[in-house]
């Protein structure tokens, strides 16, 4: 009650807050992460335009890493508004995964990918992919607590995309310009490509790369080992500390 | 259009505040933006609008504070004009955010307390 003059008229408080409007998916995000980091895991959160060429990516990457006698087991969970076309084409190049349809969600959050986590084995995998929604706008602010974010920037998309899309470019760690394969049969300038890349991201990191003929995916072989360092190792200490299981509900207090 | 569930999220915010302080009427909530906070502040505006009936914030002010993406030098302290290379010519060091150009965040409540 205002007590000033005695009107009656109820009192305007003002509260200070201050807090970030994510703060309960960053909540979340942080859980997922502590997991991931606790079984040595490298998770990647792989976003980009519809068709830009991720599942073929992690495809290839299956197919890379079995050809470099790497002893990395793989694991994913891909979103999709309506299908699990993505989830069965990974299955089949022998990374087990799980689809995530987000029905009209335009991006993956925290909490869908922390439900998903408890239907795929990922403590098994060393190098997880959460495979985003196809989309250069709203994943980009959303931390699922991955380790790194790479945006698939096909070459058919156009040398602007990142000045165009700035938030998602200066989210991510790497850049995989997919589909160079094309690059004879169209009017794409790659220097361009990359100049555009330096006025959205103050340390610009890109990889050309062709799913198809396989150019480019040693470069990106050798990226994930470099994101892999500081994983390697990790896991000797977590089968204790993660023997509580996944069976608890959700809502609990971590973080 | 990720707009509308960030709105929900601020109203559910909102609306436990505003219990937790037996509040009668939320009279105007203040939330800054940054520029690369990856929201459209039109977009952001419209689903306030839908989704504030029926709520505790039915009734309140959407005031939005928009931040500036400014890059600097974080050495020599040189402001890059839009659409720069985002390194220092002089210096070569990586170019550097100010605080708030990711901005999505709650500031502040007036609550009508009784």
């Amino acid at each position: 009650m205002c007590q000033t003059c005695g009107c009656g008229d109820p009192e305007l408080v003002p509260v200070e807050l201050h807090e970030k409007i994510l703060a309960e998916n960053d909540r979340t995000a942080r859980h997922n992460r502590e997991h991931f980091v606790g079984a040595g895991v490298l998770a990647v959160n792989v976003m980009g335009s519809p068709g830009s060429g991720k599942t073929a990516l992690l495809e290839a990457t299956a197919r890379a890493a079995a050809a470099a006698k790497k002893a990395w087991r793989l694991g994913a969970v891909s979103a999709d508004l309506a299908t699990d076309h993505d989830a069965r084409r990974l299955a089949a190049a022998g990374i087990p995964s799980r689809s995530i349809t987000t029905g009209q969600a335009c991006h993956l959050d925290a909490e869908l990918v922390h439900r998903a986590l408890h239907d795929v084995p990922w403590r098994e995998t060393d190098v997880f992919f959460i495979e985003n929604v196809g989309n250069l706008v709203c994943p980009a602010i959303y931390d699922l607590g991955q380790a790194a974010n790479v945006a698939v920037l096909s070459v058919t998309e156009g040398e602007d995309k990142p000045l165009k899309y700035p938030v998602m470019f200066q989210a991510v760690d790497l850049v995989v310009v997919t589909k160079c394969d094309l690059v004879p049969h169209l009017d794409v300038d790659l220097a361009k490509l990359q100049d555009a890349l330096a006025r959205v991201m103050p340390a610009p990191r890109a990889i050309e790369l062709s799913a198809k003929t396989g150019k480019g995916v040693d470069a990106w072989i050798a990226w994930l080992e470099e994101q892999r360092a500081p994983f390697v190792g990790a896991e000797g200490g977590h089968a204790h500390a993660h023997g509580h299981g996944h069976g608890h509900g959700h809502g609990h207090g971590h973080g | 259009m990720h707009e509308y569930s960030l709105i929900q999220a601020l109203i559910a915010r909102v609306g436990d505040e505003a219990r937790r302080r037996s509040a009668t009427r939320v009279h105007a909530i203040r939330v800054s933006l940054g520029a690369l906070s990856g929201v459209e502040p039109d977009l952001f505006t419209s689903a306030w609008e839908l989704a504030r009936a029926g709520t505790t914030c039915a009734e309140a002010e959407l005031r939005l504070e928009r931040i500036e993406a400014v890059w600097s030098c974080p050495r020599c302290k040189k402001v890059f004009a839009p659409g720069d290379v985002l390194r220092c010519a002089d210096c070569r060091e990586p170019a550097a955010l100010n605080d708030g150009a990711d901005a999505l965040t709650l500031d502040q409540l007036e609550l009508e307390v009784p």
